[in-house]
Formats: structure tokens, sequence, C-alpha cells
């Protein structure tokens, strides 16, 4: 069994980072130099740590499979960054920065990573100003904020609906000046099929060229995953087509335990699915429910009317309803269960009768159309793009979509993975949102993580290291991980089955959104995980990847892909299985409040809010590849004990 | 509806490649033009004939990846958006789609229609950045920008790096690209230590990369899908002229077109 040892440093919680900084051992700039890091993935994450370890002076290769650093899929994010600022002077602190975030991971995240997390916002802002991101200015010059779902106060900075891309072409720049600078190795067309665990230690990637298919080994003192989440096994997602699994999915398997693969987020504005065909669905910024207000109609029978031949008093506006205090902009697990609640009652709308609306009409009157199209204008124009509407003057349709896994590899508080050496940031490890991710914390973490927290916890593990000692790639090691990755190659091009990749990838995607969306029960978990295991049978037997392994082959990178899906899909299901209450996004109809609760009787809670079992399941589970996946995964438990804040009912009612 | 696709065809750097013409299967409107490559490909796969090979990713138009001229035209018949965000609505039923890569001498083609852009990367590596180290910055609302400047600066920052306006050219200039990246940094008070030096540098690495000289003919702001100015370009020959004038004795001149 693998040891799941958080290495939360001793201390009061606002001065664990301080005291940690100032006991971790420092590596002289002479042998840093002697020290290589791989660093995979250069979004958000990647490229700020590669940027920052380089500057350190340790020596520095960055991979991504794209073809440059800048498309990696933290360019897509909207809406903004949090930070503690309080610029606004509207009661914000590290400290409730740190309290939303734990409250609205539904008290099941690390206390002291999220208060770390919450005191380096404030340098994430300071940083990207001094690069050059553009983010938004009042006229006296100074940065404008905004607020965001989950918060009362405002907090989250942003660049037009393109604070994601801005905050990227930062970070890569960074990157670039330490690439031009010889500093760091960059790596593109090159995507990581495995890693390579030395004597119980993480010390090199397999990867494979995208454009030749070579196969190459390469060696590190430490490496660095930096590659993000793993929401494409539902298939449809938000994610970009080629944003995937296999990276941490491989390292699982050479040992890394992954924490809480079930916590998946479905984000609540996003524009409906409109057919079979369908590669991908697209993401309405959450800030738009700062000035949209969310609508169904009371009654069934008015679903396929023309919003605007429904009267005020025949709309249901049910986030405001159910949820006073936070209103429109409660938070997205909430969001979207209650879109998922009043669709099931008959009352969604749209072709499907899968949608809600979100309407501007009243933000239209209030601000003018102009400071609309000023605050949300690209928005509105690719909402009309995909659908050919125009929403400035009919409501926006939208419907939950899969967006963010709050799960990823197990890191402890140094982002080390139980696996010494392997260190996992970003969207990829699980640390900092618990059940739930708030709106604009997913680029504050991922630029935490990379600019100021690996900077300062890799130094401890590599001054464990003889500087220049790391094995060979001629090592055993390597060559098995290498031979084992072509095995999988071999085996992919040789099936001549029937079906493609992407038939498979489609199949797999509604078994998961089915049995493991937005509201899941014990049954359809274990109808689910049987599913899967038979498609994953299939696959095998089934799967036709044409075109050769030694070239440009988009079949066969995405056979790769899907064969890890199938697996981790399944360990999804069981973590699912396994929690037995609900929190945050992990909805279990089997422990949902209910008019019998004091809960619901006081008015803290609705009925059919998530119910969590705090005295069984408030830890962090870990789970840990047997060996084969004829066997079921090893569970660990990391406990989570919280010293300062109060775990409690999560409301946002009052 | 049903198309005609007339696909550009090429198995790798070094092979010749040509057009071929698919048939597709039933269609819908609402596909975006990559779900009709989707589509088209998993008929073809059935039929045991090898995939077109596309660049593309985030499918939203933000990451700069999909590149495709439709009809003569980088990213299609609109304004304003990548092939992502082209629908099949903006074509008729039984229309015939011609398809070919970027063509440029510095975007070699590496299968179909996927090119190598890595020329954009190196251009940015010379000097697309503000030298600042980590944890070396001042409070954030230490360095006031004009609204005014940060919104043209923003103007400019939205470029996604795809390449249309290379593709657009007849010259195959990366003229209104790299005046993006330059106007972007220039524009911001944070960006002026290095304004000339970066300028010098970045145009000398493109005229290095084989991109074609600006004859101002404004084909690049034509089909860019964030409609960036040409007057980025205007701005980036000031900046350009004041720094060969100042005189750098470490820059070599290039030719800023």
């Amino acid at each position: 069994m693998a040891v799941l040892n958080s290495n939360i440093p001793p201390g009061p919680l606002a001065e664990k980072w301080e005291q940690y900084k100032f006991n971790t051992k420092l590596i002289n700039p002479a042998n840093k130099r002697k020290y290589k890091v791989i660093v995979v993935g250069a979004g958000l994450a990647g490229a700020s740590a590669a940027a920052t370890l380089a500057e350190l002076g340790y020596e520095v290769h960055n991979f991504v499979f794209h073809d440059s650093p800048r498309r990696a899929h933290s360019v897509a994010a909207q809406g903004g960054i949090n930070a503690a600022k309080n610029y606004p002077n509207d009661g914000d602190s590290v400290y409730r920065l740190f309290y939303d975030t734990i409250k609205g991971g539904d008290f099941r995240s690390r206390e002291a990573n999220v208060y770390r997390l919450a005191e380096v916002s404030l340098n994430i802002i300071d940083q990207c100003v001094a690069q050059g991101v553009p983010f938004a200015r009042e006229y006296g010059g100074f940065l404008d904020n905004r607020s965001f779902g989950g918060a009362q106060v405002s907090r989250t900075f942003y660049a037009r609906g393109q604070t994601g891309q801005q905050l990227l072409i930062g970070a890569y720049s960074a990157l670039n000046k330490m690439i031009g600078a010889h500093a760091v190795k960059s790596y593109t067309h090159a995507e990581m099929l495995d890693l390579v665990v030395v004597n119980g230690h993480a010390k090199g990637i397999i990867v494979r060229h995208l454009e030749t298919g070579a196969i190459t080994r390469h060696n590190a003192d430490a490496i660095v995953l930096a590659t993000g989440g793993y929401g494409n096994v539902y298939n449809l997602s938000t994610l970009a087509r080629n944003s995937n699994a296999t990276a941490i999915w491989r390292a699982y398997k050479r040992g890394a335990c992954f924490a809480n693969p079930c916590y998946t987020q479905i984000h609540p504005t996003c524009i409906p699915v409109s057919g079979d065909y369908q590669s991908k669905l697209t993401l309405m910024s959450e800030s738009l429910r700062n000035d949209g207000r969310v609508w169904v109609p009371k009654k069934k029978e008015d679903c396929k009317k023309r919003p605007r031949d429904i009267p005020e008093a025949d709309r249901d506006y049910y986030l405001e309803r159910m949820y006073a205090a936070f209103g429109n902009l409660a938070p997205r697990d909430v969001s979207s269960r209650a879109a998922k609640q009043v669709c099931d009652e008959g009352r969604g709308i749209g072709p499907s009768g899968l949608g809600v609306y979100l309407d501007f009409a009243d933000a239209i009157q209030r601000l003018g159309e102009g400071k609309v199209r000023e605050r949300y204008g690209n928005l509105f124009a690719m909402y009309h793009e995909i659908t050919n509407e125009d929403a400035y003057h009919t409501p926006m349709r939208i419907y939950p979509a899969v967006h963010y896994t709050m799960g990823g590899l197990w890191v402890d508080y140094n982002l080390m993975s139980n696996l010494p050496g392997l260190f996992v940031l970003g969207e990829a490890n699980f640390s900092d949102h618990g059940a739930n991710r708030l709106g604009a914390s997913a680029l504050m973490q991922g630029l935490a993580d990379g600019y100021f927290v690996i900077p300062a916890t890799i130094s401890a593990y590599l001054a464990s290291q003889n500087p220049g000692q790391r094995p060979p790639v001629e090592h055993d090691a390597f060559r098995a991980a290498e031979a084992d990755v072509q095995a999988i190659i071999t085996k992919l091009m040789n099936s001549k089955g029937k079906h493609t990749p992407t038939s498979f990838h489609r199949r797999l995607g509604k078994i998961m959104w089915d049995h493991c969306g937005m509201a899941r029960t014990k049954a359809g978990l274990e109808a689910g995980i049987k599913h899967i295991i038979a498609l994953r049978d299939e696959y095998w037997r089934e799967v036709n990847v044409l075109g050769a392994a030694n070239d440009w082959n988009q079949a066969l990178e995405l056979a790769n892909r899907v064969a890890d899906y199938l697996e981790l899909g399944e360990l999804m299901c069981r973590d699912a299985l396994h929690r037995e209450e609900s929190c945050g996004a992990h909805f279990r109809e089997e422990y949902q409040y209910t008019t019998a609760d004091p809960e619901v009787q006081n008015g803290l809670v609705n009925v059919g809010d998530v119910k969590r079992r705090d005295d069984v399941f408030a830890y962090v589970a870990g789970w840990e590849y047997p060996g084969t996946t004829e066997k079921a995964p090893v569970l660990n438990k990391e406990p989570l004990v919280y010293e300062a804040a109060h775990m409690s009912t999560r409301s946002y009612k009052v | 509806m049903k198309i005609k696709l007339k696909v550009w065809r090429q198995k790798n750097r070094d092979t010749p490649g040509q057009f071929k013409t698919y048939d597709s299967p039933e269609l819908n409107e609402h596909m975006s033009f990559l779900e009709m490559l989707d589509v088209i490909n998993e008929d073809l796969a059935n039929k045991g004939e090898e995939p077109i090979a596309f660049d593309h990713d985030c499918r939203e138009g933000i990451c700069g990846t999909c590149s495709c001229v439709i009809n003569g035209k980088p990213h299609g018949p609109n304004r304003g958006v990548a092939t992502c965000q082209t629908y099949m609505r903006s074509f008729k039923d039984g229309d015939t789609i011609v398809v070919e890569p970027w063509r440029a001498k510095a975007f070699p083609i590496i299968k179909d229609l996927v090119v190598d852009r890595t020329a954009f990367d190196r251009i940015q590596h010379a000097g697309g950045y503000i030298s600042v180290r980590t944890g070396a910055a001042p409070d954030a609302n230490a360095i006031l920008v004009p609204k005014k400047d940060a919104d043209l600066a923003m103007d400019a920052a939205q470029c996604i790096g795809c390449g249309a306006c290379v593709a657009a050219c007849k010259n195959a200039s990366a003229m209104l690209f790299v005046a993006a990246k330059v106007s972007h940094l220039g524009l911001l008070p944070q960006g002026q230590p290095e304004r000339e030096k970066r300028v010098l540098a970045m145009v000398k690495q493109m005229d290095e990369e084989g991109f074609g000289a600006c004859t101002a003919t404004g084909s690049c702001q034509a089909v860019c899908p964030k409609e960036i100015s040409i007057a980025f370009i205007a701005r980036m020959n000031h900046d350009y002229g004041k720094a060969l004038l100042k005189g750098d004795p470490h820059a070599a001149p290039g030719q800023a077109g």
C-alpha cells in the first residue's frame, strides 16, 4: 500500500508557507545547473513552472504535444482569475478567499494548500501585470474587478472574455524568454506516453514525436507533470479535443496514486448539444451570470413558446428563488443540478428540452446595450456563430456540460506525488478545489503552482539527490518502459477491427454521462462499470487504426488516449460508487436533504441539496494501481483535518 | 445537405501532394466545418481509406490551431472567425468546397492540411516578452495604464497566432502577426524599456524565417479571426524606424517590409 503523507508543515495556518520556505533545503546556484527537470505541458502551470525553474538555474526540458506551447488549453478560459487584492474595498482578504474556496469545495480539499493558494494569489496578479497582461482597467488606470460564482466580493481580474489566453501569453512569453536564452529546451509535437520509475523514483519519460512517430527516452532528476484535466473521458466536454489523460494515467499505472477521480465539474452555462456529430461543447463564461438571469417557464406547456411570448409572471427565475443570497451567482455544482432538476420536471427549453434561458433583457434595460456589448461582446458573438441566434434580443439557451476535473494525481504539500521525484501541477493534481471548483480559480491555481509553489518546493527533493547522478537512458527501466509503449502501439495498429477510435470514444462518453454524470446512484454506477469493462474488451478486438505508426497519425494518437479513458472511466465510477455521500459536484441520489432534515426546516438548505457524511468520508481517496486492470484498485486514505475552517453545512441560501 | 470536398492530400513533407475529391455523407447545417471533416473522416476510415489530417484543438476560436484555406480564403467565407467557428449553414447543398493548407514558404506542409508554424514561435523567442523575473514584480496597481492604452494593447493581444494573415498575403508576409505582438507590449508602460530592442530582434527573425515583405494590400486584416487592424503594422514600422535611427550597435538591421 502506498503511504499518503500530506507533509503539511507545522505551525498556525497563516504562517505555514512562510515557515516552510525558511526551513526548506536550498540548492546553491552552482549546483542548480547540474539538475535536469522535465516539465510536461505548457499551459499556465507548465509554462510558468518551466520558465521559473529555468530562471532559478535548473536545466529545464519542456514537452508539449501541440505545435506550439501557446496552444495549451488554458488558452480557452474566458472569465477571469481570482486574487484577494481587495482593491474594491468590499471586504475581501486572504482568509476570505481561502474560506470561500474551502466552502466552495464542500470541505473536501486540503486546508493548508488552499490557504497557500489564497496567499500567493496576490503575487500572481503582480507578476502578470509586469509581464504585460492587458487586464481590464478603469478610467483612472487602475485594475478593474468583477464578481464570480460562489463569492460575494468582486475579486476577479479579467481581460475581456479571454483571460486565459492573455495569462497564457504571459506565461508563454516568460517561457520564450528562457527558450531564447537556451535555458529551456522546448520539444513540440512531443507526447509523453510513459513515466520511467527507477528504484521507486520518477526519473524519466517516454515520448512519441507526433510527426515522425519516433519514440525517444528522456531522463531527468525530477519530473513535473502539468498536463491538465481528464474531462474528455466524457467525449463531449468544454475541453479542447486533444486534451487527454494519458500522461497522468500512465503515471498512475507506474505507481502514482489517483485522488478523487469522481469529482467532475459540470459547468452550468454551456451551449446545449445539437446532434450526434457534436465534437465539443462550448462554454459561455460564468461571468455572464453577473448580468444574465436564469429562468425556465413555470408551466410545461409554455416550453415550446417563444421566450418573449411568456409573460414575467409565468417565468421561474429558479436560482433567485432557491438560493436567495447568491441568486444567479450560486456555485457551479449547485447551478448545474438546479438546471437538471427543472429540465427533469419537463420545463426545459429548446429543441431537445435540455436547456434553460440565460436572459440579458434586464441588464440591457439597466445598463444599455453598449455596456453589455463592452462586457460580453465576444461571448455574444461566439453564441451567435454557433447557434445563429442574437442574444441581445432573445435569451441564450444554456445547459450544463463537463468542464473541469477536481480529481487528479495525489500530491502532498510539496506538490509531489507518492512517487518521489514526480511533481504534479494545475488541473492534473487534486489538491485545491475539493469536490467543486469555484469560477476563476483554475487560472489562479495553475499559476500559483507554476510560478510560486514548485520553484520553492522542488529544491527539497532535489537536495536529496546527488547532482549529476540521474540514471542514464540506457537503464533497464527506460528500456522496459519504451518496450511497453511500443507494445501498446503495435497492438493498436494490428487490431484491424471494424470501428474507429472515435466511435468507441463516443460510446464511452455516453456511458460516463449517463452513469457517472450530474446525478449518480449505486445501481447506475455498477451498471456503468460493467458497460465500460465490456466496451474495453471490445475495443482491443474491434478498434481500427489506419495509417502507419511511424508517420503523422491522428487516429493512432486518439487510439492511445481512448485506451486510457476506457480504464480511467472505470476508476471514476468505482470512486463514485465507493463514496457513499454527496459532496460538491459528486451527487449521489441516495444522499440528499429531505423535508425531514432540520437543515431544511431551518431554511439553511433546499430539499435535494447535497448531503455530506463527514463522519465517514472526510478523506481524500487515493487509488493505487494493483498492477493489472483485472484486479480492483487499492484504496488509500488521507484524512482531511480542518484546523482553521469549521466543517459546516454548505449553504448558499443565507 | 451533402457536399463534394476537394481537398489537398499530401503524405509528408517530402512527397508531392494532389487534390482529391470526396462525396460527403449526409450533413446538417448546424455542424461546424471541422465536424463536417470529422464526419467525412469517419466515413473514409470505415471505407478503409486513411482520414484527412487536419490541425484542430479548442474548437472555439481561441487556440489558433485550425488552419484551412476554404474556397481560397483562410478560415472560410465569414469575417472574424476561425475555421472551427465556420458552420455548414454558410454553404449550400451540393456545393463543391475546396480545402487547402496554409501555403507559405515559412510554413512547410507536414501532412494533408497540417503545416509547420514553428517560425512564429522562433520570432517570439527572439524578443516577444518583457524581461521580468518571477517574484520581481511591484504591486499590480503600482503600474497605472490609461484605459485607452490598455484597450488598444488588448486589441493587439487578441492575436491567436493561427497564421491566416500569412496564408492570405500574396507575399506570405508575417507583418500583421509580428505587429500585433510588438504593439501589445509596446503600448504598455511595462514594455517600454525593451521596446526598441524588441522590434529590431523580432523583425530580424521574421526576415530570417523567409516571410515576405508587406505591400499593404490589407488581405491579412480581412481574414484575421480576431480582426486585428493593419494600423498596428504602421505602428510597428514607426517603432522600427525609430529604433533603426536611434541605432543599436548590437542589432543587425532587418527589413520592416
